[in-house]
């Protein structure tokens, strides 16, 4: 028996439905697990879709969650458009954090209105820094930047736990975080009685900036050919080095910016597990859009419900909350999957005949 | 010759090895064509496997045998992915490795519920086959996944260049087209280098929790795998060469143990940064004049 693949593009209207199908058979895979924790698949499901959308404060949740995610999202999707593998962005985005928590313990003497923008800048900042090792080692050694951003999401973590363990630890409590940021350069809330902040304003800006550059601006163009093949945009007068570079800078200096969200508008001092892997799922969702903004924005918001949703079913069912990370990333891997199968048509043979 | 480095060239041995287990499954899958980038998560997986298998069963060796069938069985996905699919790499090695790690925090959870400290395991004793031989007995005084894992590094490098299938996963990691015009079954040899590939980096999460830990942990891998993607460049894709990286990096990872205790007034962290600077430094240097397997990251569509 044997998988006999013929080339039939699909009909053009099942397009718009492959993330539909992609997240049906994502859920039919994973049931087993939900199974396997004792609980009913349908109820769990429920719990993880539909409980989440339910309530004003969980519906709130999902933009907390979410808001991380845009900008991740974003980081991943500027780097890989331009043909530049960027696995860096957690590592970037603790860059950010460390900026942003020390920065708000600088800054308590300004207004708000001059603080918050200086916290951005700065997380950027930090964010571009620590990409900049790997991307002039890609553009000026061809060392391999998925390999060294790696390597770096490793490195930035013994940072975290020095500056907490030894500067910065908190002289009140003797835990291992930084000392609380200045009233000023908090991010305020957006909405009352919640923990969504101006963050989400934030990432909607460097959102539209990211869609603008890519799809209107003559870096984005560049990019874009660069992303396609190198020696064609060479041939083209695309200088593809500096356009890497910039990518990357740029790519780097966003993630900066969900770090310091995170910690002006969620934690208020830079503690350990800031991230529980926010940059990795920028890659899924940046997969998930298909490298454009718009979908980042469905995507960031559709992984903010399944975050939601696993702590949902986690409390209401017992199913553990790690059912979220599998679904997320079984969700990438169909996806994937999809992507190319629309293009195909699969059918089983039995007998000697093979594909 | 002295305590220290007696102790120090022991521990390098140690260290390395599940660096060179799970190297020479990576260089398995990229001789073949195939980046595998699930190489971390599937090294998580094989501990977790091992250590619970390992645990039920009551044998350390069941337990590293489950851990080398679930890296393979994590091969076959890759391969599924990769190979018959032809999806991108880097998204898809990725997607395994937080597939996996996602997979095993699950299963964590409803085996072992929230423990305060770290399930353990009676692992495996070491092996002193020299006895009391000077220099030699303490340093060859090591667990037998060791002296597999060093027996393995010939045995790749006489299987890659010395035999038909050797010869088959570099033709298809070189030139697809014109193995698939020879006869060979591109997608045969790669799904079969991916699930070897992956079996051994399973072997070298086993060797994490059933030797050197005796436990499970969260952060038992700790950017271990990615260690090995860079080894491979670093050795320009040679078992033998790749070893040399092994023993490297094994090296400073057990000197900055070392150090962290000798009283030199730096912060600890340093020195656990150390490998993983030293490994971009070296790839810095080898980089440069890497020679990738030609078909590397390209899929290979027989239209």
């Amino acid at each position: 028996m044997g998988l006999k693949i013929e080339r039939v593009p699909a009909p053009v209207w099942v397009r718009p439905l492959i993330p539909i199908i992609a997240v049906v058979v994502t859920f039919i895979l994973t049931a087993v697990l939900v199974v396997w924790a004792g609980a009913n698949p349908l109820e769990a499901y429920y719990h993880f879709l539909i409980a989440p959308l339910s309530s004003r404060m969980s519906v709130l949740e999902i933009l907390v969650k979410a808001t991380p995610l845009l900008l991740t999202g974003a980081a991943v999707t500027f780097a890989f458009s331009s043909g530049y593998w960027n696995i860096g962005a957690e590592g970037q985005l603790y860059a950010g954090a460390v900026a942003a928590a020390w920065l708000g313990t600088l800054l308590g003497g300004l207004p708000s209105f001059a603080a918050i923008p200086l916290m951005i800048v700065g997380g950027f900042a930090a964010g571009m820094l620590w990409a900049l090792t790997p991307a002039l080692l890609r553009v000026k050694l061809s060392v391999d930047e998925v390999v060294t951003t790696l390597l770096l999401n490793t490195v930035v973590l013994f940072v975290i736990s020095f500056l907490l363990n030894g500067p910065w630890r908190d002289p009140v409590s003797g835990w291992p975080q930084s000392p609380q940021i200045a009233e000023s350069t908090v991010f305020f809330k957006l909405i009352p009685r919640s923990r969504v902040h101006v963050g989400l304003i934030v990432a909607a800006i460097t959102l539209i900036v990211v869609w603008f550059i890519m799809s209107r601006a003559a870096l984005g163009l560049r990019m874009r050919a660069a992303g396609l093949g190198q020696n064609a945009a060479r041939f083209a007068g695309v200088n593809v080095e500096r356009t890497m570079l910039a990518a990357a800078l740029i790519s780097g200096g966003i993630a900066g910016i969900a770090g310091v969200g995170e910690v002006a508008g969620i934690h208020f001092h830079l503690i350990e597990g800031i991230s529980p892997g926010y940059g990795y799922t920028g890659i899924i969702i940046a997969t998930l859009s298909g490298l454009d903004p718009l979908g980042v924005a469905l995507a960031a918001l559709f992984i903010g419900l399944i975050d939601t949703g696993a702590q949902t079913v986690s409390r209401a069912l017992g199913v553990p909350a790690y059912l979220g990370d599998v679904v997320q990333a079984a969700l990438l891997l169909t996806t994937l999957g999809m992507f190319v199968l629309q293009n195909y048509r699969v059918t089983l043979v039995r007998g000697e005949k093979r594909a | 010759m002295d305590i220290f480095l007696i102790g120090l060239i022991a521990a390098t041995l140690r260290v390395a090895t599940p660096l060179i287990l799970g190297t020479l499954g990576e260089l398995f899958c990229e001789r073949a064509g195939i980046l595998n980038l699930g190489i971390e998560g599937i090294m998580f997986f094989g501990a977790f496997v091992g250590f619970v298998v390992a645990g039920a069963s009551g044998s350390l060796w069941l337990g590293v045998l489950a851990a080398i069938l679930a890296g393979a069985l994590a091969g076959l996905l890759m391969a599924f992915l990769a190979v018959q699919l032809g999806v991108n790499q880097h998204v898809s090695g990725l997607g395994i490795t937080l597939l996996l790690t996602g997979f095993s925090l699950f299963s964590f959870r409803l085996v072992f519920g929230e423990p305060r400290v770290p399930p353990s395991i009676d692992p495996f004793s070491r092996l002193s086959p020299l006895g009391e031989t000077p220099i030699l007995g303490p340093i060859f005084e090591q667990y037998a996944l060791t002296y597999i894992a060093l027996a393995i590094v010939p045995l790749v490098w006489w299987a890659l260049y010395r035999t038909s299938f050797g010869l088959q996963i570099r033709a298809v990691g070189e030139n697809p087209e014109a193995a698939d015009a020879a006869g060979v079954s591109v997608y045969r040899v790669r799904y079969a280098a991916l699930m070897i590939g992956s079996g051994l980096m399973g072997a070298a999460g086993a060797f994490l929790s059933l030797a050197q830990l005796g436990a499970f942990t969260y952060g038992i891998i700790a950017g271990r795998g990615w260690v090995c993607i860079a080894l491979i460049i670093f050795g320009n894709w040679e078992p033998i060469k790749v070893l040399w990286g092994a023993l490297l990096f094994g090296g400073v990872f057990a000197l900055q143990l070392r150090l962290q205790t000798s009283g030199l007034q730096l912060p600890y962290e340093v020195f656990l940064a150390l490998p993983y600077l030293v490994t971009i430094a070296a790839l810095t240097v080898a980089g440069r004049n890497a020679s990738y397997p030609a078909a590397l990251l390209k899929p290979y569509k027989r239209e």
